[in-house]
């Protein structure tokens, strides 16, 4: 009796360590990546990173056109992404009660939030640069903007369903028609949560890597073309921190914390945002 | 009854999906008197009040039988235009719902959707209606900040000045003081006193000294049917069915 | 006067209404359709390699530019090993701490250590590729390969998993780097769905004498099962996906190999290498025929994740 009891004791302490564990491990990996990224981060960072533009091979230089690149396809991503996103984000949450479209597109935007990146720089490759002949700033910004739009349905949906209806009717009990009360009503009220969506999306694209690796491509020079390749600081990135000179690797690394930098940033707003939100309804 | 009838209801019947709230509702409401709903929760007393401005119309699958005929046209009928409707029928919640905007732009948004005064005009609309609901003092220095800033039931009588800037027929009332101190819930009823030289109210309560201190008209609901509609003294003094004289005085409900 | 105003504006309002409720169905329809165009335009990329290799594509292990024979085999076992490995490592990491964060951890603690885990989860993945190249891999190599390869590479049975030199980066590498980022996903997700558990349910256990294991093992894991598989397939989903860490660690070679510390492809991987630089139809279609086997794969995978996630939501509808 009493060695069972001992036994089960045991068994449970010896589990909650194990779980305990599995947190150290987890903290542990975040604080060795974080480190990393620290210290080679500023290691690597000049002002030259600001004011220069990507070296030829061997050379030094900065990520300059790096940088406006990625800011250009970002923000032309965001534009195109969000209203589509904010549309049929609402379509889903107001009007979407009765038919199959509103449940099978819900289904379909939760399996394009997960869906592997790749296959979106894959699908852009193949409506637009291949028919348009030429890697271009335009691809990788649809590329983004494709990567936007899935999250920014999902938290629109998620925050108009948490207006009360009862403010709706309120509108309505006016004589308010639909679009208005969606429009000033609803959208104004859930503005909050619905910016923290947006916000999270260009936190997202502004990391991505993969789609833009057959669509923007990379451009060694200064080019605010759109139509032409365009450098962008993820897949330059890429190309350093793979290729064998040290000079490299250190803008590698100080391009890796502009990014992870603008990342966090960007999720630590969003997260201000949410929860002030909660705290005005 | 010596007033016409501005809502008369014939054989009324509503249903949630399958589920039959209202049943058989026949009912003739007077123009410029109170009438309260009273009744058990779950009476169908709200689903009543709703029926009255269409407000079921948002959700799929609720849909009413029947006629509602205001001033004599069936509002039921699917030519109804319902914004235009509920433009003529006011309508308070249980619980304030001030839209997410300044106090000005709180009165203004309703005034905005069916005329377009000026601006002078518009201000004087909005001072208007912040004095029928005895707010204007309160607020006439801070018409600016957003409606969310103001006390509970400072923002119930917001809405109720909301619902009459736009001069409704009609004022649909849904329990406008269960979530209120007492205080506030005294200013509501005077106001619904000193509105109804101008509107014909209907008020839904769960509080029977509610119903007998504001109302002219009482109608006492039980499981969707109408039980029992007469003048309030009437049925708070000399109930003519037991179930009413039962609720009435506690014994059940 | 009032009168015709308003007769004018509402129907007015009739027409805007329909106008903007039809525009956010256009928009709807869009999303709808994005996932059906990706479908159809992967599939006649891949026209030219389906056509010249048929089904023998996924079966064959040679994957040669330069005599133009392709076949999906090494990237496809790639893909599904290096997942593998990062669910192995990965799913017992998350369970603990999902159980950490909803047991164990005093309140203070919760939220802090909720936002740690999203950190995790919100670092973009290049950056998990470059600390598994610059700094992870190499501390594999020195300290962890050698001893695999001398204590598990002799053993029978598992021994020929563990062969070769100790080079830091392989497949094992980058399913162990996979595992790091797939442990918030999951956890989050466990976290929530060890949530919905009733408290009651869990008190009446308590309440019987059980210990905090005995809860977790017979009262929460059970209830909440189905959301453990959901969020394990997420995370699965997940792994197949991600490219750029893989693309660091793996090594980039075309060739099979039984053991875990050789280098190795995944689809993504051999598409975030090659795909630039192929240049003749053919190359390009193999690759883009690569591209739809895994977002086929993913998709079965992500869309049973997201029934069974359903499942339990509507479960919990029914028993709240």
């Amino acid at each position: 009796m009493f060695t069972i009891y001992n036994r089960r004791r045991l068994l449970n302490y010896f589990n909650l360590s194990a779980s305990a564990l599995a947190m150290l491990t987890g903290l542990l990996a975040l604080g060795w990546i974080l480190w990393t990224l620290l210290s080679f981060g500023f290691h690597g960072l000049s002002l030259n990173v600001f004011t220069q533009n990507t070296p030829p091979p061997g050379n030094s230089g900065g990520l300059l056109n790096a940088i406006v690149g990625s800011i250009l396809m970002t923000v032309i991503g965001t534009l195109i992404g969000t209203p589509i996103g904010i549309m049929a984000g609402t379509y889903l949450a107001e009007f979407g009660q009765r038919g199959w479209l509103a449940p099978v597109t819900r289904f379909i935007n939760d399996i394009l939030l997960s869906a592997p990146s790749i296959i979106i720089g894959l699908f852009v490759y193949e409506v637009y640069v291949a028919t348009s002949k030429h890697f271009s700033g335009w691809a990788g910004a649809f590329a983004l903007a494709l990567l936007v739009i899935p999250v920014v349905v999902r938290t629109t949906e998620d925050t108009l369903a948490l207006i009360p209806d009862t403010l709706r009717e309120a509108a309505a009990a006016l004589g308010a028609p639909r679009w208005k009360i969606v429009t000033l009503v609803t959208w104004r009220a859930a503005k909050a949560g619905m910016m923290t969506g947006i916000l999270l999306a260009v936190a997202r694209i502004s990391g991505e890597t993969a789609p833009l690796l057959f669509t923007a491509l990379n451009n060694q020079f200064w080019s605010s073309d759109m139509n032409a390749p365009m450098a962008n600081l993820p897949v330059v990135i890429f190309q350093m921190a793979m290729s064998p000179y040290d000079d490299w690797h250190h803008l590698a690394w100080a391009g890796a914390l502009l990014i992870t930098g603008t990342v966090l940033i960007l999720s630590i707003i969003a997260r201000f945002l949410f929860k002030k939100e909660k705290i005005s309804f | 009854m010596e007033t016409s009838a501005k809502i008369s209801l014939r054989n009324l019947d509503f249903f949630y999906g399958k589920a039959h709230a209202l049943k058989d509702i026949n009912l003739d409401i007077p123009a410029h008197q109170v009438t309260a709903f009273i009744g058990p929760s779950g009476c169908g007393k709200s689903t009543l009040l709703r029926t009255l401005n269409r407000m079921y119309d948002l959700y799929p699958g609720q849909r009413a039988e029947g006629q509602i005929l205001l001033d004599g046209k069936d509002i039921l009928d699917k030519a109804t235009d319902l914004n235009k409707l509920r433009a003529r029928i006011g309508m308070v919640f249980q619980k304030p719902t001030p839209f997410p905007m300044s106090i000005y732009n709180n009165i203004a948004f309703g005034i905005k959707l069916y005329e377009s005064p000026t601006r002078s005009e518009m201000d004087d609309r909005v001072e208007w209606a912040l004095k029928k609901a005895a707010l204007w003092d309160e607020v006439k220095d801070k018409l600016g900040e957003s409606g969310y800033s103001l006390s509970g039931g400072q923002q119930q009588r917001l809405c109720i000045a909301r619902g009459i800037a736009v001069k409704p027929e009609v004022l649909l009332l849904d329990e406008p003081a269960s979530s209120l101190d007492p205080i506030s819930t005294a200013r509501i009823e005077e106001l619904i006193h000193e509105l109804k030289t101008d509107y014909t109210i209907i008020i839904v309560t769960h509080s029977m000294q509610q119903a007998a201190r504001v109302s002219d008209y009482t109608a006492y609901m039980y499981l969707g049917e109408m039980m029992e509609f007469d003048k309030t003294d009437v049925i708070f003094t000399n109930p003519s069915k037991k179930e009413t004289e039962d609720y009435i005085t506690g014994k059940f409900g | 006067m009032k009168n015709s105003l308003s007769e004018q504006r509402s129907e007015r309002f009739a027409l805007q209404d329909t106008l903007f409720i039809n525009a956010t169905r256009l928009f709807t329809f869009i999303v709808f359709a994005l996932l059906l165009s990706i479908i159809i335009s992967l599939i006649i990329g891949s026209l030219l390699s389906i056509k010249a290799f048929g089904f023998p594509f996924i079966t064959s292990a040679v994957w040669n530019p330069v005599t133009q024979k392709f076949g999906a085999l090494v990237p496809v076992v790639g893909t599904l090993v290096t997942s593998i490995i990062a669910l192995l490592i990965g799913v017992p990491i998350s369970f603990g701490i999902a159980l950490f964060l909803t047991e164990l951890s005093p309140n203070w603690l919760k939220r802090p250590l909720g936002i740690a885990i999203e950190l995790l989860a919100g670092i973009p993945s290049i950056i998990y590729g470059m600390w598994g190249l610059f700094v992870f891999a190499p501390f594999f190599g020195d300290n962890i390969e050698p001893w695999l390869i001398d204590k598990l590479g002799p053993l029978p049975g598992i021994g020929f998993l563990f062969q070769g030199a100790p080079m830091g980066i392989g497949v094992l590498t980058a399913g162990l780097i996979l595992a790091i980022m797939v442990i918030p996903f999951i956890s989050a997700v466990m976290r929530d769905v060890f949530e919905i558990v009733p408290p009651l349910l869990k008190e009446s256990a308590y309440g019987l004498g059980a210990t905090t294991w005995e809860v977790v093992r017979h009262i929460v894991l059970p209830y909440a099962r189905i959301g453990v598989v959901g969020s394990i397939l997420l995370g699965l989903g997940r792994a197949m996906g991600e490219t750029m860490a893989v693309t660091f660690v793996i090594g980039n070679s075309d060739d099979l190999s039984s053991s875990l510390l050789m280098p190795g492809n995944t689809i993504s991987s051999t598409l975030a290498n090659e795909f630039t630089e192929a240049t003749r139809p053919l190359y390009l279609s193999a690759l883009t025929e690569l591209g739809l086997i895994l977002f086929f794969i993913t998709f079965i995978v992500l869309a049973i994740s997201k029934l069974l996630l359903l499942q339990l939501g509507k479960q919990e509808g029914l028993e709240s």
